[in-house]
């Protein structure tokens, strides 16, 4: 157990640190949040005006789903770095040496989740200057956090376990286009719910996207529902823990194939 | 125990019903080099990888360094080095960070840590590069930060599995001196595979030679040149002849054996290659087989693979892919 720790924390100092070294990559994964919200924001602005929508601003409401968005982006691709360590011969390196099996999925998800906390704050404080406000204060943008980063480390750990199995770029080029923007428009990141049609609201329901940007949005409003938060919070550490238990299932199966 | 490496029996297919091993067994004494040679997809990555534990057999047996590598895969991971053929560094990555993540995952720390890794560095020359990530290296310079690594914790049994492939004779050469350096003054037991018969030659103490998943020759480098007799002789062909025909002409030939025809590659063995030349020559006239080159030579290695297995060296090795 404490070597389980120990070399995480060292393989996720690694990816932290490789990951430091693009900072143009760090910018980039940024430029698309940045567009969503300036642009979209501006160009939908009147969307709250259409009866039924239910928010005041729609910057308001488009923030916390941009937070979630962009979480659930970074994590979609994080199965490209595991297949170019197991192309690079990386991890059957850390294979034959004693380092614990498990912390070469952990430390990816705990960068991830570093990754993940650091975007959402930029992107709050983005949020702040184009005017959005976060009536559930410090609280809120902690639950909003949360969920966008549990959200983050579950589809973190599908996008690895795919990464693992399929062992091809190319697949997890096409799985991620296929599934990550799919996933957020049937959710309420850019539309409120109630004006959705309904079988979208019906998938809506199971889409753990969703159970993100309601939470987190409902932590921010003036009066939070914490039943709400902590309870699709719930749901969210539920299914982050089954797709981690499949990555590492998943990466059983490379090590029998070797 | 004088065998760092022994096993016995080993098989392994792949999904897709590949025979990777059909019953591979070798054993390496302790302290010396031993060498795996065989064309690509012999089975000698297979080998190396059921040896380290990171692939299982389907059955037969290994130890590594006295442990069992089915029962005490842990302890063996403990005792030994791997260089494996993808050399399996960060690229983004400083050589020095390499490492020191290396030394770490061994439960390396501190000063322990940093002044092996400093000393790995300047001895694989390796300091002044040593801040600068990999990705900017040179394949030779990355080939020997790969050994560095494999080195950090001070194994017992080091693996190097086609150490020198993809170099440029230069860092060949220095490849070479390094292993001989490792296995002489450090003690080590080294396992290297290899398809350059030249580099086993040189370097093994002892070698097996691997074909189709088997274990076709074992021995010295100079027992297994002993066996054969004589010298070598090899006439290149103008043209593809019938095998009978020729092996009819050369019957007439005096002390000439183990005549083997390959496309247009004619080649037998003779006590006496310079008094055999001649003859041959003669007899191959007279079926007028017109004749392009002829060379004689001291066995090698080659010859002993041309006659273990029954084809040139070179045409296996263009036949398969390593799994």
């Amino acid at each position: 157990m404490t070597h389980l720790i120990t070399d995480t924390l060292f393989m996720t100092h690694r990816h932290f640190r490789n990951l430091l070294r693009q900072p143009a990559w760090v910018l980039i994964s940024l430029v698309q949040p940045v567009v969503w919200l300036l642009l979209y924001g501006a160009l939908f602005r009147k969307i709250v005006e259409i009866p039924g929508f239910g928010a005041g601003s729609y910057i308001d409401f488009l923030t916390p789903g941009i937070v979630v968005m962009t979480c659930l982006f970074s994590a979609g691709w994080s199965g490209m770095d595991l297949i170019e360590d197991i192309d690079r011969g990386v991890i059957d390196r850390f294979l034959v040496s004693p380092a614990s099996r498990s912390s070469l999925i952990a430390g990816r998800l705990v960068q991830g989740a570093l990754v993940g906390i650091i975007q959402s704050v930029i992107i709050v404080v983005l949020g702040l200057i184009v005017g959005a406000e976060y009536p559930g204060g410090v609280a809120g943008i902690a639950a909003l956090t949360v969920c966008a980063v549990l959200l983050g480390t579950g589809v973190g750990a599908l996008s690895n376990a795919i990464g693992v199995l399929s062992r091809r770029v190319e697949t997890m080029v096409a799985v991620s286009n296929f599934v990550l923007l799919p996933l957020t428009f049937l959710s309420s990141v850019f539309m409120a719910r109630a004006l959705m049609p309904g079988w979208m609201q019906s998938v809506a329901t199971y889409n753990p996207v969703e159970w993100a940007v309601t939470a987190g949005r409902s932590g921010l409003a003036a009066s939070a529902d914490w039943g709400l938060v902590m309870g699709r919070m719930g749901w969210l550490a539920v299914f982050t823990l089954v797709c981690t238990w499949l990555a590492t299932a998943a990466f059983r199966v490379y090590q029998k194939s070797i | 125990m004088d065998d760092a490496i022994e096993a016995r029996g080993l098989v392994k297919t792949y999904r897709g019903g590949v025979r990777a091993l059909d019953g591979v067994s070798l054993a390496a004494e302790t302290g010396s080099v031993f060498g795996l040679l065989g064309p690509n997809g012999a089975g000698k990555s297979t080998a190396v990888k059921i040896l380290t534990t990171l692939s299982r057999p389907d059955s037969g047996e290994a130890f590594v360094a006295g442990h069992d590598v089915l029962r005490h895969p842990a302890r063996v991971r403990l005792a030994i080095g791997c260089v494996a053929q993808k050399s399996g560094l960060d690229l983004e990555a400083t050589g020095r960070e390499n490492l020191i993540l290396q030394g770490r995952v061994y439960g390396m720390r501190g000063s322990v840590l940093r002044s092996r890794a400093q000393e790995l560095l300047e001895r694989f020359g390796l300091s002044e590069a040593a801040g600068r990530t990999v990705k900017t290296y040179s394949g030779g310079m990355q080939r020997k930060l790969d050994v560095a690594v494999g080195l950090m914790h001070r194994p017992q049994v080091l693996f190097l599995d086609e150490p020198t492939t993809g170099l440029d004779p230069e860092a060949r050469v220095d490849m070479w001196s390094e292993i001989a350096r490792l296995a002489g003054d450090e003690g080590l037991t080294i396992l290297m595979t290899t398809h350059y018969l030249e580099e086993a030659d040189r370097l093994a103490r002892r070698l097996a030679i691997v074909d189709r998943g088997t274990v076709v020759a074992e021995g010295t480098p100079d027992e297994l040149k002993g066996e054969l007799r004589g010298d070598a002789i090899v006439v290149e062909l103008e043209e593809q002849v019938l095998d009978g025909e020729v092996r009819r002409a050369l019957e007439k030939v005096p002390e000439l054996y183990d005549v083997a025809v390959e496309a247009r590659t004619l080649r037998a063995r003779a006590d006496s290659g310079a008094r055999a030349v001649p003859a041959v020559l003669a007899a191959l006239e007279a079926e007028s087989v017109k004749v392009a080159s002829v060379t004689v030579s001291r066995p090698s290695l080659d010859d002993v693979y041309l006659r273990h297995a029954g084809r040139a060296f070179s045409t296996a090795d263009q036949e398969v892919r390593e799994p």
